[in-house]
């Protein structure tokens, strides 16, 4: 059976400053409900690709998509596309916890309230639901007014995952969700990345490569802004077709 | 003499030189502040506040009238000066961050704050008094609003651009539109900040005196209109401490006690704001 397609990246290109060209002709598909990772050295622009998902790139001036993104049979890449849908559509977490300056509740129905949620005991609800996605409900529920910033780095960027699920995005998008944390923190984000591709469809951006093979089920090296190979995680760190793959996860150089 | 002698006698130089530089400056400090509570508290008496000015010679006089200007001026200040100042800086540092149109306004305002404070009391004076005719309360509070503008202006860009980017980017990606981006994430993050900023404002205008000269002038009698002169205490201390009465140079003294410890709470409560903010 072929696995259902959540996105269709086609012959992707991406510009900055005006011409830089930060991806060529860049085409994969993104499986539903399954961990995807990008990998490659830094600088081979698996950040750009990933923040081509939900148009980050429309925030700074200078900058030129080709190609398309296919998702919900549409091109998200085209200029009618309403953002801020889009953006609630596919949430987003970065490298640093960004939690805002309010509490932990506060956080989490900020994304709710921008989505028209009003009701109290339905935001009281979701509130719950997300912490608990997010592995995070049995540390905070005592304290659900406290402010966010009291949180530890791990916890904080467990909010977030639990921000960006509440209002309930069809794919996450994961930016080396792990590279501020210490090792039992991302142990703990790792585990739930894998339990939450039930819900969500997620990419996930890592310079580790042995999260990537932890958590992901496909798997794409990038560099120098092409996609080299795109694969099952399996294949990809066992029996890559391209020399350039096996160098980079045998550690030969990036 | 070897070289480390040598450099032992220069630390020691400049140790002596910069600690009696500051020995200086903050005798002056000590000795007009002490000066002021001294003379001021022996002055100050209830009937400051309750009562207005009687002709010289005639017990129980007070300064009500220039409390009560002094207050609607920089209310009034405040209400138009804050806001300019906050929505400017908003622009500086959200919509117009980068371009040379804000560069060029964050420069200009770091002048204005430099300009001498009676350059503008004489602007003000040649738009909003000679054309009415008569000194009027809304020039001073013009006069003393344009001072606070530049003031709160950069206060707000700083803090706002002391938010990280990243935390805007993470209200984007939620589907955030830029001015619910502001509102609520940003302006709450640097709240404490920019509220810092307008308590600093207001201490640096409630001092002002040459502005209100040339615009709000001053009023003998009580009024709280502010199309007419109206009192303000730091026009009155120059009054009457230029004044030939002895009574009057106590009240002068009361009423620069007055101002200065409100000044000084406004300073204190501003910079404690500020540390209180940094240690979350």
């Amino acid at each position: 059976m072929k696995p259902a397609i959540e996105l269709e990246v086609k012959n992707l290109d991406f510009f900055y400053n005006g011409n830089v060209h930060a991806l060529k002709g860049i085409s994969l598909p993104i499986q539903k409900y399954a961990v995807t990772a990008l990998i490659g050295p830094s600088g081979c622009g698996k950040t750009t690709l990933l923040r081509c998902f939900n148009r980050m790139h429309d925030l700074y001036p200078n900058h030129r998509y080709g190609g398309e993104i296919i998702f919900e049979g549409r091109n998200i890449l085209a200029d009618k596309v309403d953002l801020i849908n889009l953006r609630s559509r596919i949430g987003m977490v970065f490298q640093k916890p960004t939690p805002f300056p309010m509490s932990i509740a506060e956080n989490i129905a900020y994304g709710l309230r921008l989505k028209g949620i009003r009701s109290k005991s339905e935001l009281v609800d979701r509130i719950e639901r997300a912490l608990k996605h997010a592995a995070l409900w049995d540390e905070v529920r005592d304290k659900l007014n406290a402010s966010a910033y009291e949180l530890s780095g791990g916890q904080q960027q467990r909010l977030v995952i639990a921000r960006a699920l509440a209002v309930e995005p069809d794919i996450l998008l994961f930016d080396e969700p792990t590279s501020a944390l210490d090792p039992i923190s991302t142990a703990k984000i790792e585990e739930l990345v894998v339990t939450l591709k039930k819900y969500v469809t997620i990419i996930i951006v890592t310079h580790n490569m042995q999260q990537a093979a932890r958590v992901s089920d496909m798997t794409g090296f990038m560099y120098m802004g092409e996609l080299i190979e795109y694969d099952t995680t399996e294949k990809i760190f066992t029996a890559p077709e391209k020399k350039q793959t096996d160098d980079y996860i045998t550690g030969r150089f990036g | 003499m070897n070289i480390e002698r040598k450099r032992k006698i220069s630390g020691l130089m400049a140790l002596t030189f910069s600690t009696l530089a500051a020995l200086i400056g903050l005798f002056w400090l000590v000795f007009i502040l002490g000066d002021v509570v001294m003379n001021g508290i022996g002055a100050l008496k209830l009937s400051l506040f309750f009562n207005d000015p009687v002709p010289p010679g005639v017990e129980g006089g007070g300064l009500r009238n220039a409390f009560v200007g002094q207050f609607l001026i920089t209310l009034l200040a405040t209400v138009i000066g804050v806001p300019i100042g906050v929505l400017g800086g908003t622009y500086l540092a959200e919509y117009g961050r980068g371009r040379t149109l804000s560069r060029i306004i964050s420069m200009l305002s770091d002048i204005m704050v430099s300009v001498p404070s009676i350059v503008i009391g004489t602007f003000v004076y040649a738009i909003l008094v000679k054309p009415v005719g008569h000194f009027n309360g809304w020039a001073g509070a013009v006069a003393l609003a344009i001072i606070m503008v530049p003031v709160v202006l950069r206060t707000t860009e700083n803090m706002l651009s002391l938010v990280p980017w990243t935390v805007r980017e993470a209200a984007f990606a939620l589907g955030a539109p830029y001015y619910k981006v502001i509102i609520q994430v940003v302006y709450r993050g640097a709240a404490t900040g920019i509220l810092t900023g307008i308590l600093l404002s207001i201490a640096r205008v409630t001092g002002e005196t040459a502005p209100l000269l040339f615009t709000s002038f001053n009023n003998a009698y009580f009024t709280v209109n502010m199309k007419e002169p109206i009192s303000s205490l730091t026009v009155s201390i120059f009054q009457y401490a230029m004044g030939p009465y002895d009574i009057w140079h106590a009240q002068a003294w009361a009423a620069a006690f007055v101002i200065t410890m409100f000044i000084l709470v406004l300073t204190i409560s501003g910079r404690l704001l500020l540390r209180w903010r940094y240690k979350q």
